[in-house]
């Protein structure tokens, strides 16, 4: 059993004098996502680099899990801490580490050694070579390759001597916490949990609005965002979820204004709403799942519709992606299954069969003017009766 | 107020049954298969509510077999009586409103060989006898008719179709799903013909997970589900002795005042129907006279689609069902609605109300009056 992992981290090594912000953010984010692992942990920056030791038993796979999920971590090595005691010492830890993580020894491989620590008495090139010859002796089958080996050994004389052959890929990014906060305009779709999560990569905490329509919705359809932003959390840490009344908005503007122009007065207001609470919160920016030309309201023309009541930035990571990439996304962090279940949303009920796909913003806001006598009176209802709730990872 | 509306779907359990269950629960809670007292203890529940079910159905008490539900009396009836005669033949009739329950392990033995008739409905979702006498075959193994549809609540006529199918060739089995008409009507199995016959504890004030299925002494039928042996090898699994118990005591005590309830339930629907079609737009489904089940009133309503009349009324703590919502978490349209040939628009703006012994004339007011407030609103704003 490995008795530490080796975190190793990209990005934040090349920042400046703010490095340290970074590096203490990275280990009070793993130190979060294990705190609901079994076993006792130590987590512990040393020369640049960031140990996770293990005290007694732990289980691997939940550790690996999530380690997985902290945002800045781009390879995670399950390393063998060992004393300098002599170099017969070393090379039965390097084959100790070799039985333990392969069965098959059929492999190619090169031994990587380097000092932090110049006073051992071996060079790493003498190092190399004398391990080298060391595990072929013990295992015949295995076989040198300099150039490409199957297995890289690497063997660092540090303080400790550290060992590690394996390194199991992160999510990459950059720490939760070191870029500020944006509002995630979340529904019950594939896109926005997505969206969500790629803006969370980069640093950023989350906020989010969801806007359900009972009884033209049900309790499950707001369950189920629950239920998204709870899968998104256990990458983002906690979101603060806003749950909007949007009913009344929604029937005013059914009643006055065009209906194929619906969807994306709707979306305005939607964006209006949002912002509202973003402002309320010191986020920055926005976060939609929106993608050129997936639907009706997300042409070139309705985004900048859209876009067009926002004075803050709206960020939209998927604005080119696919949908299948999209949907990969949501596989790999866990929402699909949730977001593939049948329940109405509000920008679904009273879609218009032949909407707008190119809507001109002048006409769109004609059609507004029909609603100055009592939408701001409803917005600030909606607004005043909006349920907040605080959703931790599951 | 509150209006529990949604009595197909389940009901409450009756204070009898809960008490009974409570103590097999905690106190006598032995194995009935163990040999000591414990154990003898348990079984002499089993007898008693097999005893109480048998009365009710004017049968013996061996021909009961205790199932998890009226789910799993239908896969048994169904499967095990195509298992256990195949080589007699391979076909089978059924109708085009069945459950899921019957649907699918029909559709199931459809896949793998079988072949199968399903007998259409008229405008009330009732079979013709004529189009029953003429589908069956020399090589037609079993037919399976449900009493009651569970979304328009239209009665089949078994009697008839019993008689029918057994004059044609008394080797074909007759299985009829009773998990909408146990407890609403009296049912009399020798005398309809009927071999096997699916019952539900949930929808007669019983516990969930409990039902049984009726096996006509000497039908040669096959398990379903292996195991330990326990009720003479039909039905492996250690009996759920509270469940079993309950449904005894709900089943006696639904059977007590039968008459008593079906009529005042028949008047309340009669009262019910001619209210509710008085708002615009507002039609019902099936037959409105007492030839329908007493508990079932199937509304469309123009315009509205029937989650958001659902979610309206919950937000008034009135329960109803939209279509066929035992089972139906995921918008389906139903085949029953689609069957009695109601109109395309109307398919999705249905919902089920159904009552059971408990309810009441205020009720039906208050989810009348709600009604009558929110449909004309709701009506102003339909999709396109």
């Amino acid at each position: 059993m490995y008795s530490a992992f080796l975190i190793k981290y990209a990005e934040i090594a090349i920042k400046g004098k703010n490095r340290y912000l970074f590096e203490d953010a990275l280990v009070s984010n793993i130190n979060y996502q294990l705190k609901t692992v079994d076993g006792d942990f130590h987590v512990r920056k040393e020369n640049g680099r960031i140990y996770v030791e293990m005290q007694g038993d732990y289980d691997y796979d939940e550790t690996v899990t999530a380690l997985k999920r902290v945002f800045g971590i781009v390879g995670i090595c399950p390393v063998v801490l060992t004393e300098d005691e002599g170099f017969d010492k070393l090379v039965e830890d390097v084959i100790a580490h070799i039985e333990e993580t392969y069965e098959n020894k059929n492999f190619t491989f090169k031994v990587n050694s380097r000092r932090a620590r110049k006073n051992y008495p071996m060079t790493s090139m003498e190092l190399n070579a004398a391990l080298g010859e060391k595990i072929l002796d013990r295992y015949p089958e295995t076989k040198v390759d300099v150039h490409n080996p199957q297995v890289m050994i690497n063997v660092e004389i540090r303080p400790k001597i550290n060992i590690y052959s394996v390194e199991i890929p992160g999510p990459g990014g950059m720490p939760l916490g070191t870029a500020g906060k944006a509002m995630l305009l979340l529904s019950g779709g594939i896109d926005s949990p997505v969206a969500g999560y790629m803006i969370s990569k980069r640093g950023v905490t989350l906020e989010a609005t969801y806007f359900h329509a009972p009884p033209y919705t049900s309790e499950r359809a707001k369950q189920k965002v629950v239920d998204l932003a709870k899968k998104v959390a256990c990458y983002s840490g906690p979101i603060r979820l806003n749950i909007v009344n949007f009913t009344d908005i929604q029937l005013y503007i059914y009643e006055k204004c065009p209906h194929d122009q619906l969807t994306i007065i709707m979306r305005r207001y939607m964006m209006k709403i949002a912002e509202h609470f973003a402002k309320e919160t010191k986020c920055l920016g926005l976060i939609t799942g929106e993608s050129i030309g997936q639907v009706a309201s997300q042409t070139m023309q309705s985004l900048a519709a859209t876009n067009e009541v926002c004075t803050m930035p709206v960020y939209r990571p998927l604005i080119a992606l696919d949908k299948q990439d999209i949907v990969e996304i949501s596989e790999k962090i866990d929402t699909y299954e949730t977001s593939i279940l049948p329940f109405e949303d509000c920008c679904t009920i009273f879609v218009a069969k032949h909407p707008v796909t190119k809507p001109n913003v002048e006409y769109i806001k004609k059609s507004e003017e029909k609603l100055a006598e009592k939408i701001d009176e409803l917005m600030a209802t909606a607004i005043d009766t909006v349920e907040t709730i605080m959703v931790e990872a599951e | 107020m509150e209006a529990y509306l949604d009595n197909s779907a389940t009901t409450r359990c009756s204070e009898k049954a809960t008490a009974l269950m409570i103590e097999l629960l905690t106190q006598d809670y032995g194995n009935p298969s163990s040999l000591h007292m414990k154990g003898v203890v348990a079984e002499k529940y089993i007898t008693e509510a097999k005893k109480k079910i048998a009365k009710t159905l004017k049968v013996q008490e061996k021909e009961i077999l205790f199932t998890s539900g009226g789910t799993e009396s239908n896969n048994l009836a169904i499967l095990g009586s195509a298992f256990a005669n195949q080589r007699a033949g391979k076909h089978i009739i059924t109708t085009a409103i069945e459950h899921a329950s019957v649907g699918s392990p029909v559709a199931f033995l459809e896949e793998n060989g079988f072949e199968v008739t399903r007998l259409s409905v008229d405008k009330d979702g009732v079979i013709s006898l004529e189009e029953l006498k003429n589908a069956l075959r020399p090589d037609t193994i079993l037919v399976t008719i449900m009493q009651v549809n569970n979304e328009i609540g239209a009665v089949e006529p078994i009697e008839e179709a019993g008689a029918i199918i057994k004059s044609a060739n008394p080797n074909t089995l007759f299985h009829v799903d009773a998990i909408q008409s146990y407890g609403k009507m009296r049912i009399n199995p020798k005398k309809a013909n009927i071999d096997l016959l699916s019952v539900s504890g949930h929808k007669i004030h019983g516990p969930k997970g409990s039902g049984f299925l009726y096996i006509k002494e000497k039908t040669k039928i096959k398990p379903i589900i292996f195991g330990g042996g326990q009720q003479k090898g039909m039905r492996s699994g250690t009996e759920n002795v509270p469940a079993i118990a309950g449904l005894g005591a709900a089943a006696e005590e639904i059977y007590a005042n039968l008459e008593e309830n079906v009529s005042r339930m028949h008047e309340l629907r009669n009262y019910f129907i001619q209210e509710v079609e008085q708002i615009s737009g507002v039609s019902v489904n099936g037959k409105k006279t007492d030839e329908n089940a007493p508990h079932v009133v199937s509304v469309s309503i123009k315009g509205v689609r029937a989650e958001v009349i659902l979610h309206t009324l919950e937000d008034r703590n009135i329960y109803v069902s939209a279509g066929s919502a035992c089972s139906s978490n995921k918008p389906a349209i139903s085949s029953t609605l689609k069957s009695i040939g109601l109109p395309a628009e109307l398919l999705d703006s249905t919902v089920r109300f159904s009552f059971s012994i408990h309810t009441t004339k205020e009720e039906l007011d208050y989810a009348l009056s709600v009604m009558r407030e929110v449909i004309p609103m709701l009506q102003k704003y339909t999709r396109h």
